[in-house]
């Protein structure tokens, strides 16, 4: 039976673990970091040093580390984008920004254990050279960024921070800013921007990659607080065992947050790979199952931007066979493991590892109502596909949840978001079309039964004179020009 | 600000070192290899990597775009510049992968997630790389257009007979060019705000505006004050001023030429006239010693608005506002438009022109020399300064121009409000600092020696030479277009024209020197001055010059050694710099 590994919430449910630096140190807080400061240069084998900064940047990079937040990227291949050579200040921000609808991860931590953030920033920093680091935090968690500033007083006190810490000569500051309140700046340029004091506008890449023209045009490093800490434990594991930890590919562990119509909803950290979505939903030691008489409708298995999973789905995989060849293997739904590549592969992602479990009492098209609200609330209106598109998708969905649907709405629906995905300033235009893609997609009849159903009622409700008309009263005639 | 680039001149001397030899990269577009510079000029002219946008242009193939301004940093927001491209196919050993005719093997750009589908990059702040495909006319860019055109128009009221950009509008040019007859469109559209009064000349309709931000960066980059923003959020977002209603820099209007839709109109202009009534003359800016090149917009007779007209030498394509709405003087009614002259009585009469050219020959022929004074305006055009400089020299007469100073910008306003302070200089009118000989002038009235004044375009009243100097004068002729005390006491009135009446050339404070066109008739008997200036010279000296523009210039060109060597057909619409 699968069970829940526990490393970065290893202390924090603890009963009497408390978020202040005394408990933290008692539980072998800080000793991390102490010794990686005190690592000496570490030779090669063609005669060169690599200096303990060096060093850990590798170590990152060896143990597979893949950012938490959503795009699953290596971090250390992210830190060794950054231009060191600029003369320019290197900057770090931990993005705490986390907003994803179903994503509740980083808040434990933040409000639990924010020590182990703080000692992965510290680690991060100095490992990449950083004198200035920042903690943009979500506006709606005011109890997190009260602690969090706590704790940075802390350990300000304990030296752990600040002017010559340890007494080596590093100097780091950490700062917290508060955003407030919206989902585009967990999208680290806009964060940026957000940090900067403007508006929350996403920057265009090229040229405004952070790892070059960052923060004040300075070269940036953007992590996701689950990211930062695992930097710590890859300090005390060492990479080599750190990446034995999960699968290839998919090393260390990651806290999931189940929610949705499951016995047990809650966050789980796990073994990345070695729990499938089948277990998370159904075993006793995740989320218990399905509340009773339920059947299994759907999966959101990445937070609310990935694309939606159908119950009974028979995915394609590449598997290592016995043979050490790559071979196409078929896995169900419930046995795909929940890891960054499977859920790749399966067409979704992984993301900012939020599963969303629906049952069989759920309507997909009321579902996709509520999800492409929340993305036409959220679209910052930069770029002109998003900000028109976005709103567009929630006003057609809003009349499908409100009885004056049409067949063609899946149709329509595909159309409008096609012309999003990938046309946009940022990954946005991806989150808000694709659950409508892949709703519509995979549950399409559910959507033109819908439809069928609200022009049935128009017509009767309207006498038979008017029935000839597919669309609904407001859009009626069908060569509707611009 | 976009420093306007350095004054290039075709008179430069050919010793000049050779630029280094451009770096170049090879690209295609729509099927067309070109080669095209490595470092191209960005916003500020700083060289930058060559974007998708500039390489197609080199190719002569015009990328459709909105938020994209030469002029103004990137923002890359509206989309309507996405392109499908290829680059070569790198194997794992780093080298491109060859077809079997030996040509580089090109990767379609596809969507990471969805290797069937085309994925566009937007031209203007995408570099190219070496071998390059830029497909901007593929079925995928198409459709890519046609959706960003769609997704803009969805919530564009659609106001086109009642809008000001009628005519001159990129969503409707692009929408017959790009987009598609229909749309699928279906909702309500979003409602803004309409007639917002941003400030004292300019009018917002939020709901006409697609937020290419064009506007804001201008104000924020270019005019230095960050006085305009966006509010609220995704589809509701909304251009605002930092002060609604107190948007007053003295470059607000740049906005609407800026604004590729009708969402931001000149309250001067709007609703006056439609654009493609329009004549549009080549002219300049009149208001300071910067000589902004402009547009005239006139119709029958009627100028009803400048704009500026693009020269990266002078203006770059920006100009003021107290320039740009400088015109109503010229078709103001109180305009001199009889030819007078003070009869026995001592009355004014309306006489011929042949009968005024005749009576002012008479009186500087009969004039002794060292009685006659010139007092000229540095709003006069080079040509005109050029013949009052002859009959100046052949009366043996004191010369000198009226200075007309202000608070210069870090913009384009210059502290010399003289459109031609350097022509005054060139053509020796005046010395460098204008007003050393007016007071000798007035001296020489006083004592009773200047016998007879010449003054073209000034109120001598204001600059010492008052009333009671002036009635002591045996002779007064005058050349003006509006009427001012001078005017009042003149023995002999010459009505000018405006320079929008006529052609001509200044000389700018950088020493450029630029052509003007003719755009409106010059009311009543008002005639360019030159023209009547050409005649008393003729008269006076029996010097048979030339009776046309182009003629009297290169005539100018030959004589003065500042102008040395330049012909007027080969002054081009951006001018010349002469050494000053």
């Amino acid at each position: 039976m699968p069970e829940p590994f526990k490393l970065i919430l290893k202390n924090l449910d603890e009963p009497g673990f408390t978020p202040d630096i005394g408990c933290y140190q008692r539980h072998g807080g800080y000793e991390a970091l102490k010794r990686a400061l005190a690592m000496p240069a570490r030779d090669l084998p063609d005669g060169k040093k690599l200096s303990p900064q060096e060093s850990l940047r590798e170590d990152v990079k060896a143990s597979g580390l893949r950012g938490r937040g959503g795009a699953g990227f290596s971090a250390g291949l992210k830190w060794s984008f950054v231009d060191r050579r600029s003369g320019k200040p290197i900057y770090l921000i931990c993005n705490a920004d986390e907003s994803e609808p179903g994503t509740f991860k980083d808040r434990q931590i933040l409000h639990k254990d924010p020590h182990q953030l703080i000692e992965g920033m510290i680690l991060s920093c100095w490992a990449n050279d950083v004198k200035l680091a920042y903690i943009y935090i979500r506006g709606e968690m005011p109890v997190a960024a009260k602690l969090l500033n706590q704790a940075l007083k802390e350990a300000r006190a304990a030296g752990f921070l600040g002017k010559n810490i340890l007494g080596t000569g590093y100097d780091l500051e950490i700062h917290v800013h508060r955003g407030a309140g919206a989902y585009i700046c967990g999208e680290e340029t806009g964060l940026i921007e957000s940090l900067e004091g403007k508006r929350a506008y996403p920057r265009i890449k090229p040229p405004y990659f952070p790892a070059v023209l960052g923060l004040y045009m300075c070269p940036t490093i953007v992590n996701n607080v689950e990211t930062l800490c695992h930097v710590k434990h890859i300090v005390l594991m060492g990479p080599a065992e750190y990446a034995k930890l999960g699968t290839p590919n998919n090393t260390g562990t990651r806290i999931v947050s189940l929610s949705g119509d499951v016995q047990k909803p809650g966050y789980y950290e796990i073994q990345v790979g070695r729990v499938t979505l089948g277990e998370l939903i159904f075993d006793p030691n995740f989320g218990g199952g399905l509340k009773p008489g339920r059947t299994l409708k759907a999966i959101i298995p990445g937070g609310s931007s990935s694309k939606v999973l159908k119950a009974g789905e028979v995915f394609k995989l590449n598997r290592k066979g016995a043979d050490g060849q790559m071979a196409k293997v078929d896995v169900s739904l419930l046995d795909l493991p929940y890891d960054f590549d499977s859920l790749q592969q399966a067409g979704t992602m992984s993301g900012s590892s939020a599963v969303i479990v629906l049952d069989d009492s759920r309507s997909m098209v009321q579902t996709l109502g509520n999800l492409s609200e929340f993305y036409a609330h959220e679209s910052c209106g930069q770029c002109t596909p998003c900000r028109e598109g976005a709103l567009w998708l929630s006003k057609a969905t809003h009349r499908l949840c409100n009885g004056e649907g049409r067949k063609a709405d899946a149709d329509y629906l595909t159309h409008i978001a096609q012309n999003i995905q990938g046309r946009t300033i940022c990954a946005f235009g991806e989150a808000a079309s694709w659950p409508v893609l892949s709703f519509v997609k995979k549950f399409r009849d559910e959507f033109e039964a819908q439809g069928a159903a609200d022009e049935a009622a128009h017509a009767k409700s309207q006498g038979p004179s008017l029935t000839q008309s597919s669309a609904p009263r407001k859009a009626a005639g069908s060569l509707q020009t611009h | 600000m976009s420093a306007p680039a350095a004054p290039s001149s075709t008179t430069a001397p050919v010793t000049a070192p050779a630029a280094p030899p451009v770096e170049t990269m090879t690209v295609m577009v729509n099927g067309k290899t070109v080669q095209v510079p490595k470092t191209m000029p960005d916003w500020q002219g700083k060289p930058a990597p060559t974007t998708m946008l500039q390489a197609a242009r080199i190719a002569g193939v015009d990328i459709p775009h909105y938020c994209y301004h030469d002029k103004l940093p990137i923002a890359g927001n509206c989309r309507m510049c996405l392109v499908e491209f290829g680059t070569p196919m790198m194997g794992p050993d780093r080298k491109p992968v060859l077809n079997e005719d030996g040509t580089p093997k090109i990767s379609r750009s596809v969507l990471p997630y969805e290797p069937g589908t085309p994925r566009g990059a937007i031209a203007c702040a995408t570099p190219i790389s070496p071998g390059m495909e830029i497909y901007a006319n593929s079925k995928a860019t198409h459709q890519m257009r046609e959706s960003v055109l769609e997704s803009l128009l969805i919530n564009h009221p659609l106001d086109c007979t009642i809008c000001d950009q009628a005519g001159e509008c990129k969503l409707q040019e692009y929408s017959v060019q790009h987009g598609q007859a229909g749309s699928q469109f279906v909702e309500t559209k979003v409602h803004k705000p309409k007639a917002v009064d941003l400030g004292p000349r300019i009018v917002l309709d939020d709901e006409r505006c697609i937020l290419c931000t064009r506007c804001i960066r201008f104000t924020r980059d270019i005019a230095g004050d960050d006085a305009l923003g966006i509010v609220n959020r995704g589809s509701y977002n909304t251009i605002s001023a930092f002060n609604p209603g107190h948007f007053d820099n003295n470059y607000t209007l740049n906005t609407v030429d800026l604004c590729p839709v009708g969402a931001l109109t000149s309250k001067d202009f709007r609703f006056k006239m439609r654009v493609w009534f329009l004549k549009e003359t080549k002219s300049l800016c009149t208001s300071c010693g910067t000589g902004c090149n402009i547009i005239m917009g006139s119709r029958e007779g009627v100028i009803h608005r400048y704009e500026p007209r693009e020269n990266d030498a002078v203006n770059g394509p920006w100009m003021c506002d107290s320039g740009r709405l400088n015109y109503r003087w010229v078709g103001h009614a109180d305009r001199l438009k009889q030819v007078l002259r003070t009869s026995a009585d001592g009355t004014l009469q309306p006489i011929s022109w042949n009968a005024a050219i005749e009576s002012a020959a008479l009186i500087l022929t009969q004039a002794p020399q060292g009685s006659v004074a010139f007092v000229v305006s540095a709003r006069q055009t080079n040509e005109e300064l050029f013949l009052l400089k002859k009959l100046a020299t052949h009366t043996g007469a004191m010369t000198d121009a009226v200075a007309r100073d202000g608070e210069p910008d870090r913009l384009l306003v210059s502290e010399d409000r003289n459109p031609n302070s350097n022509g005054v200089r060139l053509t020796g009118m005046a010395f460098t600092e204008f007003g050393f000989n007016l007071t000798k002038i007035a001296d020489g009235i006083a004592q009773g020696r200047i016998k007879t004044l010449v003054v073209f375009g000034e109120d001598v009243t204001q600059v010492g030479i008052g009333p009671e100097l002036l009635a002591k004068l045996d002779a007064l002729i005058v050349s003006d277009i509006l009427p001012n005390a001078t005017t009042a006491a003149a023995t002999l009135l010459l009505p000018g024209s405006a320079h929008a009446e006529k052609r001509g050339t200044f000389v700018n404070v950088k020493g450029r020197l630029q052509k003007f066109h003719k755009a409106v008739e010059a009311p009543g008997d008002a005639r360019p001055e030159w023209e009547f200036l050409h005649e008393l010279v003729h008269s006076m000296t029996g010097h048979n010059g030339y009776r046309t523009i182009e003629g009297l210039f290169n005539q100018m060109a030959a004589e003065v050694p500042a102008f040395a060597g330049l012909e007027w057909a080969k002054v081009g619409d951006t001018g010349v710099t002469v050494q000053i």
